[in-house]
């Protein structure tokens, strides 16, 4: 990861020397320069913010849609597998323009932008949450259940202190392609006007017409963005390892 | 009923006609048995004779089709509510363990004490390191389950359940799954507590433990009681051809 990340900075050093490239619009040595680029990474906290408020939510809604998936009465287990199929089956910017213009003609409530887009990435997210709960509590052996119910525990403490933390532990690379898909497809909320990295970036290039330039850096903010969570969940499950052994 | 029997008499665990089907298959087949207080009671059989079904019906594990049993006062009956109720009074041991990988040693023993029998941390810690004094291990507690060898990770599995202060312990095959070296510590560390009083039902094969610790050695096979006596008649004088039969396999092999 660290190399590709080089490799691009030398390609960038590299192209900046051919001519066609203009990066005046984003050299900090120059005022302008220095304020497009500050411009273009004050997307940055609401690209996280959005991402990390989106993600809890729907590990939390994704938890509360595997745990009746799992259960011994067909019909939560149909509700839960409905729930799964109907949201997985709309495309996320589907979704994001039916919450953000059709949800408050329904509901009468207004919603801010980053409400709409924390609502629904985090609904399109509890789909595949969902699924990898269910498959990290099922993975846990029956012995685990049968030990915490005989030393007297009931099922809620069964979950909490004996089955979710092995599960989480299980299902935490999962969970960081998840957040890794979260980070880039919080740039679709970007279409109805949320100020993330993607947002700045278009409306930069509409007032530089340097797409090329400004577009790069964009890829750039991604790239760095997501090696940091990549390697920040690799550190996680290291220490958790670690913990046990 | 107009005499009242005196509550030493009474059976501990009452189990009358009872029946448990896994689908079409009958594992247990109208099972009546009686364990007295103190008792120590073994259970033998071949494989897929429905002795862990047994055992497990007792602490509400698996839910019998017909019948009732009696837990202490508590009754079991088919679609009853009774499992909770039971399961604090019975401490069970499973053949493979089953210790909390992500917790250590004293954690696994203190989860049950400070959650579901409301003890203080301090409380259930004192607690738990005086069982783990009891089955020698008292220096692993801040180890986790995965650094222990298999004897002493099924000794720490006999503290946990000792910890919830149970008057019932039940074991299923408790050495089956442990390396020939490590049998005796475990069978060591539960002869000394069938002499503490302990009511006890064995599910094992170890016929040197039943001769030395039972009360009575129960035969199943097929779902059925075919055999129950003392030990010196069960292993001398034992009336059915198939109790003979799975004796004298297990003495040649
Ligand atoms: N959960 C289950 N589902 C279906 N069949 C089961 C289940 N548990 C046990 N059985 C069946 O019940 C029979 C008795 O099992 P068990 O009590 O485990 O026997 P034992 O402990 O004597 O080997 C076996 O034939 C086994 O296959
Ligand atoms: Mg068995």
């Amino acid at each position: 990861m660290i190399r590709i990340a080089l490799f691009l900075g030398l390609l960038l050093a590299l192209s900046g020397c051919s001519g066609n490239w203009g990066w005046y619009v984003v050299d900090p040595r120059t005022t302008s320069g220095w304020n497009n680029l500050r411009f273009l990474l004050s997307g940055l906290e609401y690209t996280v913010y959005l991402s990390a408020v989106a993600i809890t939510i729907s590990m939390t809604v994704g938890l509360l849609v595997a745990l009746p998936a799992l259960s011994p009465f067909p019909w939560l287990r149909r509700a839960s597998r409905v729930y799964v199929e109907l949201v997985r089956s709309v495309p996320l910017l589907v979704l994001i323009l039916w919450v953000y213009y059709g949800l408050p003609q329904l509901t009468g409530l207004t919603l801010s932008v980053f409400w709409a887009g924390v609502i629904a990435l985090a609904l399109s997210d509890s789909a595949f949450q969902a699924e990898i709960f269910r498959g990290g509590i099922q993975s846990i052996a029956r012995g685990q259940y049968e030990a915490a119910y005989s030393v007297s525990l009931g099922y809620r403490d069964t979950m909490r202190y004996v089955i979710l933390p092995q599960a989480l532990r299980r299902i935490l690379p999962a969970l960081g392609n998840q957040l890794i898909y979260m980070l880039k497809m919080s740039s679709l909320v970007s279409v109805i006007g949320m100020q993330e990295l993607t947002r700045k970036a278009n409306e930069l290039v509409v007032v530089e017409y340097r797409p090329l330039e400004i577009y790069t850096i964009l890829v750039l903010e991604y790239l760095v963005l997501i090696l940091i969570v990549s390697s920040g969940v690799r550190w996680l499950e290291r220490r958790l390892q670690a913990d046990e052994s | 009923m107009s005499a009242e029997m005196p509550e030493d008499s009474a059976p501990l665990i009452e189990f009358d006609a009872v029946s448990k089907d896994f689908g079409k298959f009958r594992a247990l087949n109208g099972i009546d048995l009686e364990v007295g207080r103190g008792e120590r009671l073994v259970i033998c059989g071949p494989s897929g004779s429905g002795k862990s079904t047994l055992i497990r019906c007792i602490n509400g594990l698996e839910q019998i089709d017909s019948g009732r049993i009696v837990v202490d006062g508590v009754a079991l009956e088919p679609g009853g509510r009774g499992a909770r109720q039971v399961r604090g009074k019975v401490g069970m041991v499973f053949q493979q363990f089953n210790l909390f990988p992500h917790l250590t040693v004293l954690e696994n023993l203190t989860l049950g004490p400070v959650r579901a029998r409301g003890l203080s941390r301090a409380d259930a810690e004192a607690t738990a390191r005086r069982y783990l004094a009891r089955v020698r291990i008292p220096e692993q507690a801040e180890k986790y389950p995965r650094q222990l060898s298999g004897g002493q990770q099924q000794r720490v599995a006999i503290a946990r359940s000792l910890c919830m202060e149970p008057g019932i312990m039940l074991f299923d095959e408790p050495t089956s799954a442990l390396d020939p070296e490590m049998i005796n510590e475990v069978l060591d560390v539960m002869t000394e507590l069938a002499e503490t009083g302990m009511t006890m039902i064995v599910v094992t094969h170890e016929m040197g433990f039943a001769r030395r610790v039972a009360d009575r050695v129960v035969f199943m096979d097929a779902g059925e009681i075919v055999e129950m006596a003392p030990p010196d008649r069960f292993f001398t004088a034992p009336e059915s051809q198939r109790c003979r039969d799975f004796l004298q396999k297990l003495l040649h092999h």
